[in-house]
């Protein structure tokens, strides 16, 4: 029998990390849902804001969230770099876009390594005291390390959602892939567009790393964790829906939580691969998708 | 004449958005069809449909008497539909003559033994008076020499019914009357041919029957006179 | 060129290799040769799918992987001999191969590639639990005596892998002048376009995925004698994807020639970067020269001779 305390639990920590979850896939929701621009180097740009958030906090006591958030505009610069390299070798000669993949890959692989060069393999964790506390609902006990990242987390996907439904750089971002044509007719660039939505993404990268560090522990090579789980969340939710993100965070983190509790925690990297198969297989556009 | 090809009831939508409802036509065996209608009327849609490209919502598609419509692009293609495209797309890694291969050696494979190929690939450039630049590749050829590229591609695929997906737009008068020879002469070696062109003078020309789409629907068919004299065609292109 | 030809060069190559370790010579030349050779194999598998057909494999490591647990896996359970081991190494990389092909390949190839990436993370999840094979602390084996014609095993493997780079590239060789290789071609070039003229394309591109597969585990097949401890960390080393990726990349991705150039030169430089400088450091080294290499010059080391020569041509 299985003990309903646990499974309460399991879910409630479920949910949390999928808002979390969530967050971390904001970039991709971004850049390949809405962009077609295939950036699995987004997870190394996570890692990056957590070792940032590492580094400040080490050196100069800072908060990891207030790191976050400062470094965005520092991280959405590094996005707007990034995508012009993109652009001047692929999208403007309009070259196959698996080239772009093997582009987007050398430089997860790049980031990772000077990681490794610069922090070593170990594991780096930081020191806030609010992360180890918790306290209880009943029989359900919440944790300050995942409810906190959380509640950012769906801070931050609801303002990506106002900002691309409510300002006109948002619904040009949104209309870009679709119709890039009528958008210069506008007298809108949409390279310019492009440009402002892709540094976006790696923007929120920032933010992400430093609640991915909140969460636990980090060593330069879990971003490989997580480009199953984010591509997974990005398809299951449908490309481009930030709404959709959400919901597939939160199912995703529900079905990692369960299996972690009751088979352990080492089969939960294989259920983002196991969500994302089925998902291919079954329904490519995913529950909320175009 | 037998039909070759049948259209029927042939619906297909894009989300909410309906681009073909309830299309039906017919071709026959050794006939020059001709497909107009103003933009987006569904006409590259109706295509996509035939030759596979795209899946039907909806409707029935028969050629040579079998029904076709579940059928992958590629058997369509080995079955004897091929189409060229709008937008050249050839092989650009491989030279003129290697474009024209494949097609011979994957969709007329059973007609044509391996050691023909590269033999029937100059005869066919030389058709089209191509041979000269056999060894060149793709990046290298004029606008027009590309369009006789897609041309020569499709006739090598050594279809019976061939669909010329607006081959001449975008082509002076000098380059329309150099590739309506070409065209003729493939009817002539009794290839059905589905033309889709805006140039109404070389529809006309070319044309034995004409079907005309309008939003999805067809709104005449008929000969090329019956066609231009219809009011409801009139209307279409040029509004009230 | 005769179709019996390339099978005397291959001849010719193994039984020069096998005179070669008779000549003597310092072990650790085995051991490094292994390790280029090795990748010989790794690059050409990549390239079949990645720079004939036009689909990026990010999992070497997994089918790799696939392929040195499963000769392990008949080491412990049946000690079967080495050929038996390279047999079940093939199938099963290439069932691999064919399995994700088959779930994955009638999507766009974006699809695919993430795909790739995601399995080696969840193959090495389920390898790390296995404790059959160690789990993931890994398992040590004692190599057996190596046959009677050589003097130890580091030759003996040595010679085995220069069969192995020799069968690949003759395969490579094979697909890139034959039809397959002209409608792989075709549907890098323009997959539309190919499926309107006749190519099967889900077809050629399983074929590709499943030989590709396949040799990749059939070069790891002999890792666990290599290597002696097979521990999950190491089998799974991102290292094999990446190199594999930019060997053919940097080499040229067109012929059968860029998987072996950018092998030779990018493997020997790594050997000898890692003994002088830190390895982490020849690794960013590598990244570093994969990504210009894709931004500069796409065609690789054989596309800017071929350039090179057009231009003298004038």
């Amino acid at each position: 029998m299985v003990s309903l305390d646990l499974l309460l639990n399991a879910i409630v920590a479920g949910i949390l990390l999928g808002g979390f979850y969530a967050a971390v896939s904001l970039g991709i929701s971004v850049s390949f849902g809405l962009l077609d621009i295939v950036n699995i180097a987004h997870p190394a740009f996570v890692i990056l804001g957590s070792y940032t958030a590492y580094a400040m906090n080490r050196f100069a006591g800072l908060d990891p969230l207030l790191t976050g958030l400062l470094f965005t505009p520092v991280f959405y610069a590094l996005g707007v770099m990034v995508y012009r390299l993109y652009y001047l070798g692929f999208e403007r000669k309009g070259e196959e876009s698996l080239r772009g993949l093997v582009f987007f890959f050398g430089t997860l692989f790049i980031v990772e390594v000077v990681l490794l060069l610069a922090y070593g393999v170990d594991y780096r964790m930081i020191e806030a005291d609010y992360v180890g506390r918790s306290f209880h609902i009943g029989v359900v006990g919440i944790a300050f390390r995942l409810l906190l990242p959380c509640l950012v987390g769906l801070m931050i996907t609801l303002a990506l959602h106002l900002f691309l439904s409510r300002t006109f750089y948002g619904r040009a971002i949104k209309a870009v892939s679709q119709d890039s044509q009528a958008l210069r007719l506008m007298g809108v660039n949409p390279v310019k567009i492009k440009r402002i939505a892709f540094a976006l993404s790696i923007a929120t990268a920032s933010l992400a790393g430093a609640l991915l560090i909140l969460i636990g522990p980090v060593e330069p090579s879990i971003g490989r964790e997580y480009i199953g789980r984010v591509f997974a969340i990005v398809v299951l939710g449908g490309m481009g829906s930030i709404s959709g993100t959400l919901v597939a965070g939160i199912i995703l983190g529900i079905a990692e939580s369960l299996t972690s509790t009751f088979s352990g925690p080492s089969w939960a990297p294989a259920v983002s691969f196991g969500i994302l198969l089925v998902v291919l297989a079954v329904r490519p556009a995913g529950l909320l998708g175009r | 004449m037998a039909a070759l090809l049948e259209v029927r009831g042939v619906t297909k939508r894009f989300g909410g958005f309906r681009a073909l409802n309830e299309v039906s036509l017919e071709v026959r065996e050794g006939e020059r069809f001709g497909l107009i209608g103003p933009n987006g009327s569904g006409k590259t849609t109706l295509i996509n449909c035939i030759s596979g490209a795209l899946g039907t919502d909806g409707g029935t598609l028969i050629f040579r008497g079998k029904d076709i419509t579940r059928l992958p692009a590629h058997r369509r293609t080995r079955l004897g539909i091929c189409r060229s495209f709008q937008i050249p797309r050839p092989f650009t890694s491989m030279t003129i003559l290697e474009n024209l291969c494949i097609p011979l050696e994957y969709a007329a494979h059973d007609q044509v033994p391996r050691s023909a190929v590269a033999g029937e690939a100059m005869e066919i450039l030389r058709l089209m008076g191509l041979d000269a630049k056999a060894d060149t590749r793709p990046a290298d050829l004029t606008q027009i020499d590309m369009r006789k590229l897609e041309l020569a591609r499709a006739m090598a695929a050594k279809p019976r019914l061939l669909i010329s997906d607006e081959a001449m737009a975008g082509l002076s008068h000098a380059e329309v009357d150099a590739m309506l020879p070409i065209l003729f002469a493939l009817s002539e070696r009794g290839i059905t041919i589905i033309m889709i062109e805006h140039i109404m003078r070389a529809v006309m020309r070319f044309s034995q029957r004409i079907a005309v789409l309008d939003a999805g629907e067809k709104i005449a068919e008929g000969s090329p006179d019956e066609v231009v004299n219809n009011k409801r065609v009139e209307t279409a292109y040029l509004g009230e | 060129m005769r179709k019996t030809v390339p099978l005397w060069i291959v001849l010719g190559v193994v039984v020069a290799a096998f005179l070669f370790t008779h000549l003597g010579g310092n072990r650790y030349l085995y051991f490094a040769g292994y390790f280029v050779l090795q990748y010989i194999v790794l690059a050409t598998a990549w390239n079949i799918l990645g720079g004939y057909t036009g689909y990026v494999n990010f999992g070497t490591a997994a089918f790799f992987a696939t392929g040195a647990y499963s000769a392990l896996v008949l080491i412990l359970a049946f000690k079967a001999p080495l050929p038996v081991q390279i047999l079940a190494g093939a199938i099963a990389a290439g069932l691999l191969g064919l399995g994700i092909g088959y779930l994955t390949l009638r999507l766009r190839g974006v699809f695919f590639s993430i795909a790739t990436l995601a399995l080696s993370v969840v193959l090495m999840t389920v390898v790390s639990n296995w404790e059959y094979v160690g789990g993931g602390k890994g398992l040590s084996i004692i190599r057996p005596k190596p046959p009677a014609l050589f003097p130890s095993h580091a030759e003996y493997l040595f010679v085995v892998m220069v069969c192995l780079a020799a069968g690949a590239v003759a395969l490579a060789w094979w697909i890139e002048h034959s039809w397959v290789g002209r409608g792989l071609a075709a549907i890098r070039d323009n997959e539309e376009a190919a499926e309107c003229m006749g190519v099967p394309t889900l077809r050629l591109k399983l074929l590709a995925t499943t030989l590709s597969g396949s040799l990749m585990g059939v070069a790891g097949t002999p890792f666990p004698y290599y290597v002696t401890l097979v521990e999950p960390g190491s089998v799974f080393s991102l290292d094999y994807a990446v190199n594999s990726l930019a060997m053919p990349m940097i080499g040229g991705t067109t012929t059968w020639v860029g998987p072996i150039i950018g092998a030779v030169l990018l493997g020997t430089a790594q050997q000898v970067a890692t003994v002088t400088i830190s390895s982490e450091l020849n690794l960013l080294i590598v990244g570093i020269v994969l990504v210009a290499f894709v931004l500069l010059a796409p065609q690789g080391i054989v596309g800017l001779v071929q350039r090179l020569f057009r231009r003298r041509r004038g």
